[in-house]
């Protein structure tokens, strides 16, 4: 009986030992989130991974949570996840304090009902401009504060268009700027690099030229809309555009525009900061619209929000955070760090005064529409995934951009 | 139950031998504690089961058995909605083609991945000088990460820039849109699979290789049998037992793949080389607005295909048990 016994305690303990490792594991989950009422530490989530804890955006959100009495526990995210992860953390019921989220994600995040109305928490939002708190915006109540807006244009590369023969003041509308690539081709170098793929990316790479052409988001496979398209697959089946936009991210589209070999590179107002770096004279032109103008562009860019806690008392503390973050000095920095266009007129003008470079940034923004503006909110994701599934599947040589964007508007409203 | 019953019963019959008729509340005492003993031991794997299988298991299913929106859940209060999930999926123009391309994907892949596998078994299992190093070289797909295989990959098709389309330039074949084009897509995916799934198949057959007694092949060639009738009257039959093995856990293996395609493709363009794994997360997780309900529908039909060869494992298992029993 003896080794019975024996065995039977063996067995218990190590059951013990497990039950108590599991509760460890529960235990650990807790304390992160909105159960400690201590006030002690507040939960802080952004998709900024590039920047750590001794970074100039590390450290500001530190001494906001010094500033506002706690500290600030950070933790950044990969952009495409955070959307995700907030959802996630807020069905466990422990959604962080703070939450730096991209706009399009602000309309999701709504719909799920996790976040606050900046006129609950009493955060001023009167100087922002329209179009870049349109985005945060639904059913004219905003809920988060822009930290800095970010649009699309086209960087030319000036060795590569003189050497062509191409006065970028030629270029107004999509006619000229065809041909201009046709006269880059013809000498020798390539035409234009842009990001097609099939993530959201791909679309508000699109959607300056789906705009440019008067398209509508409710209406993907319109004339116009197919024109746009039509430009892109032309671009590429003739090989102004390489093959490999179809891979392409921003980041690696910029990569192939930073080895000189092409004339233009449709990008982002953050990589003005690496166009110094690349070593060549470079220009930035608003992306034409389809008959002139400038094309109306995505407004890009976070936005500063107070998830809904259990625990009320906790939002003075969040404002106070919030507030310290988007405040015009703090605002001016950060945005400098992140080559941002500030969201407020009296920031802007310092930037400009500042770096004169970014005046045609701070005029495509004020031209720059929110994705989800226009009543689209939480529609836009239905929208959007079609959207560069058509571009794909046109652009590979599947199918021909009519069948393309017909079968995407079908998909659309299927939701 | 079993393992502790097995190894109780030789004490079993030691007590009833000992013990006469009136020691019988004795007995039962002991038949109890002994029962509980196995409970104990068992208890830690029923907990471990419940918890990493059975709940996420429950999960998935309860996830696609209700029509999640955003907010239902976040709120945990989604409806009951049937087979709604399942129907909309599969009337839903990806499921044919996603459908059929796992099926391509995993019978091309397994396909090429068993046979170069067995081919380079037969030729390790010949021990010339140098043979342990090369088959420790053979090993490396298996033993990098698949991130940094896939992005290797992806790299080298780059229709721009890619290794592949320079040497074919050599070779005067003009560049080809490995991940760009739709006809090539998912082929180009395949072969990356084909190379990572290799080892795997090389490291079984050949440790069943070994196992195949050397005088066979003495006999053989006594015999006067020639290299290939050796290998298709003996190495072949005698490895079919391991065979059976490598390919339906390579089928298991195969079916799942999601990380590969994604890395290299996002299982574009368009949905030319997108999966239900791929599609499944597309679902979940690729939009802003994340389609959970939907999603784990595509994931459970996963499951189910999955779970097909996996009795069909079981069953090859059990038969050859038979076999040797």
């Amino acid at each position: 009986m003896i080794p019975t016994r024996r065995t039977l305690l063996a067995a218990l303990a190590a059951v013990g030992t497990l039950a108590s490792l599991t509760a460890c594991g529960g235990g650990s989950d807790d304390g992160s989130g909105s159960s400690d009422a201590s006030g002690g530490t507040y939960t802080f989530w952004d998709p900024y991974p590039q920047f750590d804890a001794s970074s100039p955006w590390g450290k500001l959100v530190t001494d906001c949570g010094t500033k506002a009495g706690v500290t600030v526990k950070r933790t950044a995210y990969d952009t495409t996840d955070l959307g995700n992860k907030a959802l996630l953390a807020a069905q466990q019921g422990n959604a962080p304090d703070v939450m730096l989220v991209d706009n399009p994600v602000v309309s999701t995040l709504v719909e799920a009902g996790i976040l606050n109305k900046t006129s609950d928490l009493g955060l001023d939002t009167k100087a922002i401009q329209k179009n870049i708190i349109g985005a945060g915006t639904i059913d004219d109540a905003a809920y988060g504060v822009p930290i800095g807006a970010n649009t699309l244009a086209l960087y030319y590369n000036k060795k590569v268009l003189s050497a062509a023969g191409v006065d970028p003041a030629s270029i107004k509308d999509w006619t000229s700027l065809t041909a201009a690539l046709q006269k880059v081709k013809a000498a020798g170098k390539k035409g234009i690099t842009f990001s097609a793929i099939n993530t959201e990316e791909g679309s508000f790479q699109f959607l300056p030229w789906f705009w440019g052409a008067g398209g509508d988001l409710k209406k993907l496979d319109s004339d116009k809309g197919v024109a746009a398209l039509t430009l892109w697959k032309q671009w590429v089946d003739g090989g102004l555009a390489p093959k490999d936009v179809l891979q392409n991210t921003q980041t690696t589209s910029w990569q192939e525009f930073a080895t000189g070999d092409y004339a233009f590179g449709e990008n982002g107002t953050w990589q003005l900061g690496n166009a110094e770096k690349a070593g060549f004279d470079y220009g930035v032109l608003n992306i034409p619209a389809k008959d002139g103008g400038s094309a109306p562009v995505p407004t890009g860019g976070e936005f500063v929000t107070v998830p809904v806690q259990k625990d009320t008392a906790r939002y003075d503390v969040s404002k106070k955070i919030v507030e310290c973050l988007t405040n015009d000095t703090n605002i001016l920095a950060t945005d400098t760090t992140l080559t941002y266009i500030a969201p407020t007129a009296a920031v802007q003008a310092k930037q400009v005064a500042a770096n004169a470079k970014l005046k045609p940034w701070v005029d495509a923004v004020a031209a720059a529409r929110g994705r989800t503006s226009g009543g689209l909110g939480s529609k836009y994701p239905t929208i959007s995934q079609p959207m560069w599934t058509a571009v794909q599947s046109a652009l590979s040589g599947g199918k021909s951009p009519q069948d393309a964007l017909a079968t995407a508007q079908s998909s659309a409203e299927k939701g | 139950m079993t393992i502790a019953a097995r190894v109780d019963r030789p004490r079993v019959s030691a007590v009833s031998q000992a013990s006469g008729p009136d020691t019988q509340p004795l007995r039962r005492r002991a038949r109890r504690r002994r029962r509980l003993t196995a409970l104990a031991f068992v208890a830690p794997l029923i907990a471990y089961l419940a918890a990493f299988y059975v709940y996420p298991l429950y999960r998935n299913l309860d996830l696609s058995l209700r029509d999640y929106t955003v907010r239902s859940f976040v709120a945990g209060d989604a409806p009951f909605s049937g087979w709604d999930n399942f129907q909309k999926v599969l009337d839903d123009p990806t499921f044919g083609p996603a459908m059929r391309h796992t099926m391509v994907f995993t019978f091309v892949s397994i396909a090429f991945q068993y046979v170069i596998g067995l081919a380079l078994a037969v030729f390790f299992n010949r021990h010339f000088r140098l043979a342990p190093t090369l088959r420790a070289l053979f090993l490396i797909p298996w033993l990098l990460p698949l991130i940094v295989s896939a992005s290797t990959w992806s790299w080298m098709l780059n229709s721009e820039s890619g290794v592949v389309n320079y040497f074919l330039h050599f070779l005067g074949v003009g560049p080809v849109g490995w991940l760009t084009s739709p006809d090539w897509a998912l082929t180009s995916v395949i072969i990356a699979n084909i190379w990572i799934g290799i080892p795997f198949n090389l490291v079984i057959l050949y440790s069943g290789l070994q196992n195949i007694p050397g005088e066979l092949y003495e006999a053989a060639s006594l015999d006067g049998a020639s290299a290939w009738q050796q290998f298709r009257r003996i190495t072949f039959p005698l490895l079919r037992p391991v065979s059976a093995i490598t390919l339906l856990l390579g089928l298991v293996y195969t079916l799942k793949v999601f990380d590969l395609i994604w890395i290299m493709t996002k299982g574009g363009p368009g949905d030319t080389s997108s999966t239900l794994a791929t599609w499944s997360y597309q679902l979940g997780f690729g939009t802003l607005l994340p389609k959970f309900g939907p999603g784990a529908a595509v994931g459970n039909i996963l499951i189910l295909i999955a779970l097909v060869f996996g009795l069909l494992y079981i069953r090859v298992q059990s038969g050859q048990r038979r076999q040797e029993a």
